[in-house]
């Protein structure tokens, strides 16, 4: 390598390097650090895996990290199995100026607060809501239905808060399989159901797979949907990290949990690349 | 199914159907919204109680506009201030990296390219209590060594901006990597050829060839600022951006007050995102 190409070389490294180091790198082993403190005097700590211990000692925050997880993959699964067929139709059936129009829509909705979109469900499934109003007038119901507070209502507004990363993704790689090839199934005598298992299904396969990803991650991190969706009792893992941290001020607790959730979903992204065979550059990147 | 070959009117039916419905689920809680902020009640629900600017112009209690409520304003100026300084930081890195990942052949550029990529796989609150963790061991050491109080790294603005930056500066990474790799390098060649040193031709050439990349990062990373909300909240101080603020007043309960500030924000994000696809579509 030429001189000036190495300093050019250095000279584009070190923003990075300063980036990835100051702000990802040191500040999670640090948490790490952290999350081994227990605290046995005023200013005295010591290393051991008390916060750890805590973790899964106490059946609250034991049972409140798996309820997280499961329903962050049932609202991943759920999304998947709403966006497919909405994604296919965007990419093969609809053409032209519908097709750009319809995946514009798509868009819409999260160019806006995830705030707004919460709030708008609230207004929509709330006592004195839309929906309640709706059925008392249509005569299905007697008086007011309290719709908000509950796990539905936490997983209709982590559904609608992932769709995009779902369907984005999706259009993409169903929009690279030519229809020349689902032409070909069904002349060589595919059914509807075989050509979509055989020839659609394994083609957008990676698609499938970062989207997933995207929507189980943002699913368990979030904080603002199960809150306000779910009221004081929502039971979300990300609840607990913000009042160790914020209310309680269990810096060393918090930072267990904080690792705990990063654990949990670097395992299931890392397992889900491993499964479908994919790497992470290339569902990412 | 596809179009060239024939199905059953039902299914045909059926699916389109399926399709109306899931746009309706799309948009109805943003109509909803944007509807109640009209609404001349107290309470952004049924019955509705008539038609109203109020909750935009107006100036008295019970119904202060978004327009003379101070609390509103200053958070989406605080808000805006933040945004701006995340995407600034971030499009700047992002270039940088993306010149760094297609121009030079490296040992340990797969892995650091691996690592670029993590903080999306990150959840958003992981990101924000590490770097709260670690700015406020910085700051207590740098008291305990030289009783240097750096405001910074409590929690406030500066760390907002830093936290929202760790990870939308992958985003504008991913964005303008992509552009530079379609970018035919004989063009900077030829400007070479021409007399050109290395960096006027960089600045001449590829840079102009970039910039609908650079303006669609620093849109995308504005508005990923601008309605971030799990880092900020771990990292926020005393001065709130407006998704902190609008959800300390959710908290307390609603009024249709946050449905006109919802409604301006969904018009200006959709103005900003129409202002982007233009730019896009002329390069």
């Amino acid at each position: 390598m030429k001189n000036g190409a190495r300093i050019g070389l250095a000279l584009l490294l070190m923003p990075m390097l300063l980036w990835l180091s100051l702000l990802i790198v040191i500040p999670h082993i640090d948490m790490f650090l952290v999350s081994l403190r227990e605290r046995v005097g005023v200013g005295e700590y010591q290393i051991s895996f008390a916060n750890y211990l805590t973790f899964f000692q106490e059946p609250l925050y034991l049972w409140t990290f798996l309820r997280t997880a499961v329903m962050s993959i049932l609202a991943t699964i759920i999304t998947l199995l709403i966006a497919f067929p909405v994604s296919y139709f965007i990419a093969k059936i609809a053409r032209g100026r519908t097709r750009s129009a319809l995946f514009l829509l798509c868009l819409v909705p999260f160019w806006v607060s995830e705030l707004v979109r919460t709030f708008g469900w609230m207004i929509l499934l709330r006592e004195t809501g839309i929906l309640s109003n709706l059925l008392q007038w249509a005569g299905l119901v007697s008086g007011p239905v309290e719709m908000l507070y509950n796990d539905a209502a936490i997983m209709v507004g982590l559904v609608y808060t992932s769709m995009l990363f779902m369907v984005v993704p999706l259009v993409t790689t169903l929009e690279s399989l030519p229809d020349e090839v689902i032409e070909a199934g069904y002349d060589l005598g595919g059914t509807n159901t075989s050509v979509m298992r055989e020839i659609v299904i394994p083609h957008a396969a990676p698609g499938i797979v970062s989207g997933s990803i995207v929507v189980f991650m943002l699913s368990l991190g979030n904080y603002l949907t199960p809150t306000m969706l779910g009221g004081k009792d929502s039971l979300w893992f990300t609840e607990l990290i913000y009042s160790q941290f914020i209310v309680r001020f269990n810096w060393e607790l918090g930072a267990a949990f904080g690792f705990m959730l990063l654990l949990l979903s670097s395992l299931i992204v890392w397992g889900m690349l491993r499964l479908t065979g994919q790497t992470l550059e290339r569902t990412m990147g | 199914m596809i179009p060239s070959i024939p199905q059953p009117t039902a299914l045909r039916a059926a699916y389109v159907a399926y399709i109306a419905v899931f746009f309706t689920f799309l948009a109805l809680p943003l109509v909803v919204v944007a509807v109640f902020a009209f609404n001349d009640s107290q309470f952004p629900s049924l019955p509705w109680e008539g038609f109203t600017w109020g909750w935009f112009f107006g100036s008295e209690r019970p119904m202060i506009g978004v327009f003379h409520e101070r609390g509103i304003l200053r958070a989406i100026g605080t808000s805006a201030f933040v945004a701006v300084g995340v995407s600034l930081l971030a499009v700047a890195v992002g270039l940088s990296n993306a010149f760094l990942f297609n121009r030079y052949r490296f040992r340990g550029q797969g892995i650091l390219y691996i690592f670029m990529l993590l903080p999306l796989v990150v959840p958003g609150i992981v990101l924000g209590i590490s770097i709260l963790v670690f700015s406020s061991r910085v700051a207590n050491g740098l008291w305990d060594i030289a009783e240097w109080d750096v405001e910074a790294l409590r929690p406030g603005l500066t760390l907002v901006i830093l936290g929202q930056f760790s990870f939308i500066a992958t985003i504008a990474t991913l964005v303008i990597a992509a552009r530079l790799q379609k970018f035919d390098r004989s063009l900077e060649e030829a400007a070479m050829n021409l007399g050109a040193g290395r960096l006027v031709a960089v600045r001449t050439v590829t840079l102009p060839y970039l910039t609908p990349a650079l303006i669609g990062a620093f849109v995308v990373a504005f508005l990923m600022s601008f309605e971030n909300f799990n880092t900020t909240l771990m990292l926020v101080g005393s001065d709130a951006p407006l998704t902190i603020a609008m959800f300390d007043r959710l908290k307390e309960g609603s009024t249709p007050l946050l449905n006109a500030v919802s409604l301006l924000l969904m018009l200006g994000s959709s103005l900003l995102a129409l202002v982007m696809i233009a730019f896009q579509r002329k390069a």
